[in-house]
């Protein structure tokens, strides 16, 4: 093994096929995109050199600043939702449910595996206030609550993406938790029973802290997906109403394919990346300070 | 295996790896070109790229395909593809960008990014190939010069000529003891007691927002001319401006007062229809294209003789009048430069010779080509609209006309929130405005 390893030849020959389609598959674009930051126009029409007009553009578009709002709440409401309901529920699992956890594990991770649109589809019906009502609507007037229109405002329309979106999701962060909690040695959960740590001192104090590693995982999962959200917002509200709930990343693909600017849509790109860029260095950072805490 | 074997099949390594990665890039390319026409190669069928919402074009053209141009039929097969209209321009730069545009398709809601197509070479001038086809005297003058107006050049089809006013119920209308309003305060007066008498006034999908911000154009050229929007275009008056803001505030208010219903933003254009035809709205501003609905029983419930048509009532004081009638050809269809050939061109022929009695006698509805058969038992509201535009004397544009892609998105994403009071007619002119100035 040392031998074929030690060999340049070979070497090149394991790894350059793959760094080729990797360069060309996501470098390249990603290049090209940084390179179209500097251009205006679109494949029909030709580009035009433009300079750093794009990103002086940015400076005074208002739509940009409520994009990324939009993106960074987004991000902050629903990583919190789906990691806190899924760390409940692998817990439920784990301590309350036990071996007959299987059938709620499977009933409660279902809407992983079924299709955004479908997912979207059904939470427009059940929000619907026109033509008819929908189940929510309907619920409400049974305790004489009047119809409320929840996609005409910013605020119930955010709010039933959010409880779409942690519906669709808490199932696999409680999966993926739970195999972080059945990971503990039942010895040091069963000895803390024994030193009179029951319910809630239990879970602060022992499981709490021995999965901190698998939750963290579980957040940097969950704000890389957020913060990329696009099919579930662009299903359910196209963005509206107006553009409120419009994230960088459906902007970017308005900007760049509805009104034929790649080189702007490449510049808002650009922004998400460095959103992306400054979450992982923050994250990275933080487990960085756990890890020299544990090390003390 | 021997060692010069081994040395053998290690060199050839690189090189097998080479050719490998190789061949899957050259296969994901070739992947995106597939089933398109390539250069000017003319076309594999006559395709046609359409919205969605656009039934009247596809059954037209399909009962085309079975009769009178079955023979062009046989020799280039009709194929017709469907795209909602929020996915045309995204669909229009894909395909344009690889020259696989197919033989007809839907050229953009904006007539900006249909004039930007005509310049990229995609588009066929037709007032040549018709004239060379011998054909172009089965266009109506009045179409011509319509299209001529809005993209530059007879670069797009005829294939719906419309006005635009307000359908009304007669029925409820009469119940009601409501007169057909001439003023904006009798429009204003009429919807508040068809709200008291427990109908939805106006029916509108505010999911589209075109139906909306059309009222908002309406009210402009009533109140300042038919060329207000011009001036906008021109730099001369900015939407922000308060006459213009007046224009979007009348259109917040009928939305304040509740005359759109509940909901007006989750209502699509389909929904929107069949309320207006189901007889639970009263009053329904839109298109002549409508027609193809009006007339089919299934659809229209109230019957097509307690259906009425009265042009945007005059905004007392203003500049403009009730003769000034919206008019337009529809979501334009143009003909693909690339895929355009002796085939496509005697399909060309065979259209302009007969898409005006299909579309009049089998649609009920009115193009722009010239109607070369006896056509009888035109329907009644179709005749009323054949009038309308034969006693129009000046045309007006719609509201998003004059604008680029991103206004004219941004305006008909906000129609919603401005009749729902999400944001006010200052917000809502001023976010267009933006959009404008940024073009």
């Amino acid at each position: 093994m040392h031998s074929v390893l030690g060999d340049r030849k070979a070497i090149v020959i394991l790894l350059g096929p793959a760094l080729l389609v990797y360069s060309l598959v996501m470098l390249a674009p990603v290049l090209w995109s940084l390179g179209l930051t500097l251009f205006d126009g679109n494949a029909l029409f030709g580009f035009d050199y433009v300079g750093f007009h794009n990103l002086a553009t940015l400076a005074h578009d208002p739509q940009i600043l409520s994009s990324l709002g939009f993106t960074v709440k987004y991000a902050v409401v629903i990583t919190v939702g789906q990691v806190l309901l899924g760390y409940l529920l692998s817990l439920l699992y784990v301590f309350a449910l036990r071996r007959a956890s299987g059938i709620v594990r499977t009933l409660v991770f279902f809407p992983v595996v079924l299709p955004t649109v479908a997912v979207a589809l059904m939470f427009q019906q059940m929000f619907a206030i026109a033509p008819r009502d929908g189940l929510v609507n309907e619920l409400l007037h049974v305790f004489g609550v009047a119809s409320v229109d929840w996609f005409g405002s910013p605020d119930t329309a955010f709010w039933v993406i959010v409880v779409m979106d942690v519906w669709r999701s808490m199932g696999f962060y409680a999966v993926l938790l739970y195999a972080g909690l059945v990971d503990i040695p039942e010895g040091i959960l069963e000895s803390a029973r024994l030193d009179g740590a029951n319910g809630w001192r239990l879970v602060r104090h022992i499981v709490l802290p021995l999965s901190l590693p698998v939750l963290l995982s579980a957040v940097i999962f969950s704000i890389n997906g957020t913060l990329k959200v696009f099919d579930s917002v662009l299903a359910l509200t196209g963005g509206g109403p107006g553009e409120s709930t419009t994230p960088l990343t459906l902007y970017m693909f308005q900007t760049a394919f509805t009104y034929g600017d790649y080189g702007y849509g490449s510049t808002i790109a650009l922004v998400l990346t460095m959103l992306s860029l400054g979450v992982t260095l923050l994250v990275f950072r933080s487990s960085r300070n756990d890890i020299t805490e544990v090390e003390r | 295996m021997d060692n010069r074997r081994v040395r053998r099949s290690r060199r050839l390594l690189p090189a097998t790896a080479a050719l490998a990665t190789a061949a899957v890039v050259l296969t994901g390319c070739a992947g995106g070109g597939s089933g398109g026409n390539g250069g000017n190669e003319g076309a594999e069928s006559f395709g046609l790229l359409i919205n969605d919402d656009n039934q009247i074009v596809q059954d037209a053209l399909t009962t085309l395909s079975e009769g009178d141009c079955s023979a062009e039929n046989g020799e280039l097969g009709l194929e017709i593809e469907t795209i909602p209209q929020s996915g045309l321009d995204q669909q229009l730069q894909l395909l344009g960008g690889q020259d696989a545009l197919p033989a007809q398709f839907a050229a953009s809601g904006s007539p900006v990014v249909t004039k930007e197509l005509d310049d990229a070479g995609q588009t066929l001038d037709l007032e040549q190939a018709l004239t060379d086809l011998g054909e172009l005297d089965n266009l109506q003058p009045a179409a011509i010069s319509t299209i001529k107006n809005l993209y530059g050049g007879l670069i797009v089809l005829p294939y719906q000529f419309n006005i635009e006013g307000v359908w009304y119920n007669k029925q409820l209308f009469a119940d009601n003891g409501i007169e057909v309003p001439t003023t904006w305060s009798e429009f204003v007066d009429a919807s508040a007691t068809l709200d008291a008498a427990g109908v939805t006034p106006l029916s509108a999908s505010g999911e589209q927002g075109w139906p909306i911000t059309r009222l908002i154009s309406g009210y402009l050229y009533r109140e300042l001319g038919p060329d207000a929007l011009q001036k906008v275009a021109d730099g001369e008056a900015k939407l922000t401006d308060p006459e213009y803001v007046a224009a979007a505030q009348a259109i917040a208010d009928l939305g304040a007062a509740g005359y759109f219903g509940e909901g007006v933003g989750s209502i699509d254009y389909d929904t929107a229809v069949a309320q207006f035809l189901t007889g639970k709205a009263g009053m329904f501003y839109m298109g002549s294209w409508t027609l193809g609905a009006f007339n089919d029983p299934e659809q229209n419930q109230i019957g097509e003789d307690d259906i009425g048509f009265f042009p945007l009532p005059e905004v007392e004081g203003g500049a403009g009048s009730a003769d000034q009638i919206p008019a337009n050809v529809g979501l334009p269809i143009a003909v693909s430069a690339n895929a355009y050939d002796d085939k496509v061109g005697a399909w060309l022929s065979c259209i302009a010779e007969n898409y005006g009695a299909t579309s009049l006698g089998d649609q009920g509805t009115v193009s722009g080509f010239t109607v070369n058969d006896d056509v009888s038992d035109v329907p009644p509201l179709t005749e009323l609209v054949q009038d309308t535009i034969a006693g129009t004397t000046e045309s007006t544009l719609w509201f998003e006309a004059l604008f680029g892609a991103k206004a004219t998105t941004t305006s008909q994403q906000n129609a919603a929130p401005l009749v729902t009071g999400a944001i006010s007619a200052e917000e809502f002119m001023a976010k267009v405005q933006a959009d404008l100035d940024s073009q």
